[in-house]
């Protein structure tokens, strides 16, 4: 089983599939306990990965190989390193809790709900262990649709044009990806003989500048409409406003990552010239910060609590890719780290929102205010969950764009000045909104009865909170893990 | 003086002597049989026999080929060749043919229309084709070419009561009198410089006068338009959509994919044969036809409330992504087209497929409203047209994913980025009508009526269009040992 680990991560939540589909339909308790059971199944397999992870080594660890489509060069090959463990972990508990979130959400077509959940997980963990970029694509590609179905399926009043629009955006994006993909092995191929797509051996290619560019362009389609990036962002508030909350959770802490998650593995090493080069380095940068702006601002403007919490994720998602390219220790692990925390505090914000949706049936936030005082728990959720996000200091946010914003100073103190205020807007958003739904007196008499957190609903939040307080009371582990591997790419991504 | 007919010979055109002996048995005990539902069921496995007896005999041609190293088996002095290309389609034209032939029972029965003619004329249409894909000479490719086209005529306007039937015929035919008319005329061309039908003689004739001779030119242009007729590509598409829409939906299932690989293969036999030296001369016109292929059959496919109707525009668009796999015109591009339309056999029939287990009683299961809540009323035939669907539009796990990706890497290798991206770029569009169907499916309001019943046969066919289709995508690689074939020595 040692040697078989990340399979085991890999395959435990399919396992939870066919476990769901032999359970008989009609015991609806019994379904939702299976797929609970899968969901912490699929947590707990990811245990022994994090205590036997040696931070500090170099490459992959926990690596498997098997040929898949030898006439291809494709294989069946896996391997974690700091910044994919990281991601794999969050994974897991973000597969977990929106399973657990939905106990009470979710009443229609059960098992296919679930078994959707269960695929949509294997399939971001695939995207995040393989070392094969067939694999990779092929997971990448397979997340796509379970959450078409999350979306169309149990989603809000719009629900089809926002899952249409998600399943449109994100194909376009990786189809073109893909050529760039096509393009790298080819070249690969013509220069050594060999049909592989295995990571490590693409490194090995030297391309013609004007080639690297155009497969730089490619894959940035493909990553940016994922992260999203300005401006191609816009399926993005649809997307997460029409979802149920197990499917917002999923797609902000998990499915967002895939694209910052493709720039830092694929895009800086794979491609390093064109990744450092002044004019590319100089669009993503206003991309970012276009993106870190203009976020915050229409958050400020939202009447709608779940779309304000979708615009604050491109605000946030911003300041990783901004990270990224900044292109040095502090940017890129920054940025590893603030996927984790976006992941962690984001997700903690759309339970909220799906709790008291559930209780009252409406987002406009003009139909709340005063809740601190019948939801007493709920508030104090809220206040850690505001904290985390805006970046309040002994919090996981605070770390992560604080580094972020170092890495960033070095690189240009410009973009680490607009940057800045984007953290201010961040905490002016997250703090009205606060203060117009928790705070003052209670405006309408539908607030005063409304139930508070129940100890399920407790205990989805429990583990996010402890995670965000280990963030950001005691980031060394976090930051040793991410400490090799950054080092790696910076060795391959010259600054000049 | 060479021996008339040989043991060679013998060998090599089996498969098709035994698909015309069914073909003919099967009409002869249509009239010594009494009439009757066992009967028509003795006919039907009749015609199944056929199609394992063939695949017998192809798969004998297959280990003997395999045996030797690959080498190309010719017969009748060289008007009939069994290699690699003849084989990887004759598998192909034998797929379609046992899948068109295990989902007609049920729908003929429905329409009262059952009779053995229908089954003859479906071995004699593989007969034919089996002569597109070995005939290296230009009488028996035509041949070939006009014992497929009538045996469809016919079945395209099976449903004599039906009007919209008649008229999907009639255009058809019209049509394609036109286009094998073109084509003859581009033989006659090839013939005229050549002296000789052989398509070895031929290729000396046009090698010899180079691409900018006005003849080869002419050749080029007669073939390409008559053989675009036959592959549906725009601008020569316009009998599809209403020979799909009208005719029955089993022999469309056939016709889309076993018609349409058909004229591939001859398209293949010609332009990488003897036109393969006269490249420049078809090159830019294949890149048009395969462009407009796309844009045409994409955008029409948006609008389309009849599902038949939409699921020929797309066949439109696939044929554009497979002539493209022609344009990179690489040994990656020959197997892409072979992985192309070996996938699409079963993607589409598979598609077909559920249109044809909506098809009961009144309801003819063709318009998008008669797929409203499918999931709910049934949710088996629901997820495998889902997987067909996904697979239609070139989405991992399905075969069709592995389809595309093969197409796009010939570009990618030939250097066409350009048309890389512009076919990408269809491809994603495309699953917008595609994702419309699911939509309806998943998201509809669930229709009233009894639940959908399979016979014994659509099962089947169900099941292996599914697995072939889900399993090929998952572990692709006995499609592209079968795809090398066309490329081996």
């Amino acid at each position: 089983m040692e040697g078989r680990l990340l399979s085991l991560i890999l395959l435990t939540p399919l396992a939870g599939v066919l476990l769901l589909l032999l359970t008989p339909g009609g015991n609806r308790r019994l379904i939702k306990l299976m797929a609970n059971l899968a969901g912490v199944a699929g947590f707990l397999v990811t245990i022994p990965l994090m205590m036997n992870f040696k931070a500090g080594t170099r490459g992959y660890q926990f690596t498997e190989r098997l040929p898949w489509i030898p006439s291809l060069g494709v294989e069946y090959a896996l391997g974690v390193d700091g910044i994919s463990l990281l991601l794999v972990a969050l994974t897991a508990l973000a597969g977990a809790l929106a399973i657990l979130c939905s106990w009470g959400a979710v009443e229609e077509r059960l098992k296919e709900f679930y078994a959707l959940l269960l695929l949509q997980q294997a399939g971001m963990m695939g995207v995040f262990l393989a070392t094969d970029f067939f694999l990779f694509y092929f997971c990448w590609e397979l997340v796509l649709i379970p959450m078409y179905f999350i979306i169309g399926m149990w989603g809000g009043e719009r629900r089809l044009y926002a899952a249409i629009k998600f399943v449109l955006y994100t194909v376009l994006g990786s189809v073109l990806m893909l050529l760039g993909i096509l393009a790298l092995y080819w070249q690969h191929f013509q220069q050594t003989g060999i049909y592989s797509f295995d990571i490590v051996k693409l490194m090995q290619v030297t391309l013609p500048p004007g080639t690297e560019h155009w497969i730089f362009w490619a894959f940035f389609i493909g990553f940016a409409i994922k992260v999203p990036m300005f401006p191609f962002h816009t399926w993005l508030p649809d997307a997460h406003v029409e979802a149920p909350t197990a499917g917002s959770v999923i797609l902000a802490a998990v499915l967002l990552k895939m694209g910052t998650y493709g720039f830092v593995r694929f895009s800086l090493p794979l491609l390093p010239n064109a990744s450092a080069d002044r004019t590319v380095v100089r669009v993503i940068a206003v991309l970012s910060l276009i993106a870190i702006l203009y976020g915050a601002l229409v958050s400020l403007m939202q009447k709608d609590w779940k779309r304000l919490v979708a615009y604050s994720s491109v605000s946030h998602m911003g300041f990783c890719t901004l990270g990224i390219f900044a292109l040095n220790h502090a940017g890129i692990a920054g940025s590893a780290l603030q996927q984790v925390n976006h992941g962690i505090s984001t997700s903690m914000l759309f339970l909220l929102v799906g709790i008291i949706y559930e209780r009252r049936h409406t987002r406009e936030i003009a139909q709340y205010g005063g809740l601190a005082h019948a939801m007493p728990g709920f508030a104090k959720v809220f206040a850690f969950a505001v904290f985390s996000s805006a970046g309040l200091p002994l919090l996981n946010g605070f770390i992560g764009e604080f580094t972020i914003l170092q890495g960033v100073f070095a690189a240009n103190r410009t973009w680490a000045a607009f940057a800045v205020m984007g953290v201010v807007l961040g905490a002016a958003y997250l703090l009205w909104l606060y203060q117009r739904t928790m705070l003052g007196a209670v405006t309408r008499e539908e607030n005063r009865g409304v139930a508070d957190l129940t100890p399920r609903e407790w205990l989805t939040f429990l583990p996010l909170m402890a995670w965000a307080l280990w963030i950001g009371l005691y980031p060394k582990p976090f930051f040793d893990v991410l400490d090799a591997p950054v080092r790696a790419i910076l060795e391959r991504v010259a600054v000049r | 003086m060479t021996a008339f007919y040989t043991g060679t010979d013998h060998f090599a055109v089996l498969p098709a002597l035994l698909l015309a002996l069914f073909g003919c048995a099967v009409l002869l005990f249509e009239f010594v049989l009494p009439v009757g539902m066992a009967s028509r069921r003795a006919l039907a496995a009749l015609t199944l026999a056929g199609e394992g007896f063939t695949a017998y005999s192809l798969y004998r041609q297959h280990s003997y080929l395999s045996s030797q190293g690959w080498p190309a088996l010719t017969a009748f002095q060289g008007a009939v060749t069994i290699d690699g290309l003849a084989l990887a389609f004759n598998w192909m034209f034998l797929a379609a043919a046992g899948l068109a032939a295990l989902i007609s029972y049920r729908y003929l029965e429905t329409e009262g229309e059952h009779s053995g003619e229908y089954y003859g004329l479906l071995l004699f249409a593989q007969f034919g084709m089996f002569f597109l894909a070995s005939g290296t000479d230009l009488i028996v490719q035509f041949t070939g070419l006009e014992t497929m086209a009538l045996s469809f005529y016919v079945l395209v306007g099976f449903l004599r009561g039906r009007r919209r039937s008649n008229e999907a015929a009639l255009k058809y035919f019209v049509l394609g009198v036109l286009s094998s008319g073109l084509i003859l005329y581009g033989f006659s061309v090839l013939y005229g410089i050549s002296g000789s039908t052989k398509l070895s003689a031929v290729a000396g004739a046009v090698a010899g006068r180079g691409a900018g001779d006005p003849l080869i030119w002419l050749a080029v242009a007669t073939l390409g338009a008559g053989l675009f007729f036959k592959i549906a590509a725009a601008p020569f598409h316009m009998w599809a959509p209403d020979a799909y829409d009208g005719g029955p939906t089993p022999v469309v299932a056939y016709l889309s994919v076993a018609s349409k690989a058909a004229a591939f293969v001859l398209l293949l036999r010609l332009f990488l044969g003897p036109l393969a030296a006269a490249r420049e001369a078809w090159q830019g016109l294949t890149v048009m036809v395969a462009l407009a292929s796309l844009a045409v059959g994409t955008i029409a496919a948006l609008s389309q409330d009849n599902v038949k109707r939409l699921l020929a525009y797309s066949s439109i668009a696939h044929g554009g992504y497979v002539l493209l796999g022609l344009v990179a015109g690489n040994a990656r591009g020959l197997q892409g087209i072979v992985v192309y339309l070996l996938t699409y056999v079963f993607m589409n029939t598979g598609a077909f497929l559920v249109l044809v287990l909506l098809r009961r009683g009144e309801a003819e299961g063709n318009h998008i409203d008669d797929l409203s809540g499918l999931m709910r009323r049934s949710p088996a035939a629901a997820v495998l047209m889902l997987l067909f669907l996904l697979s239609l539009g070139g989405l991992p796990p399905s075969s069709g994913f592995i389809a595309k990706y093969y197409i796009f890497l010939a570009l990618v290798e030939s250097g066409h980025y350009a048309l890389a991206a512009v076919g990408a770029i269809f491809a994603a569009a495309g699953l917008y009508y595609y994702f419309r169907l699911v939509k309806t499916m998943f998201g509809g309001r669930e229709l009233a009526g009894e639940p959908l019943a399979a016979s014994m046969g659509t099962r089947v066919a169900m099941v292996s269009t599914a697995v072939v289709t889900l399993g090929l995508g998952l572990y692709p690689e006995p499609l592209l040992q079968l795809a090398l074939l066309p490329v081996k020595p």
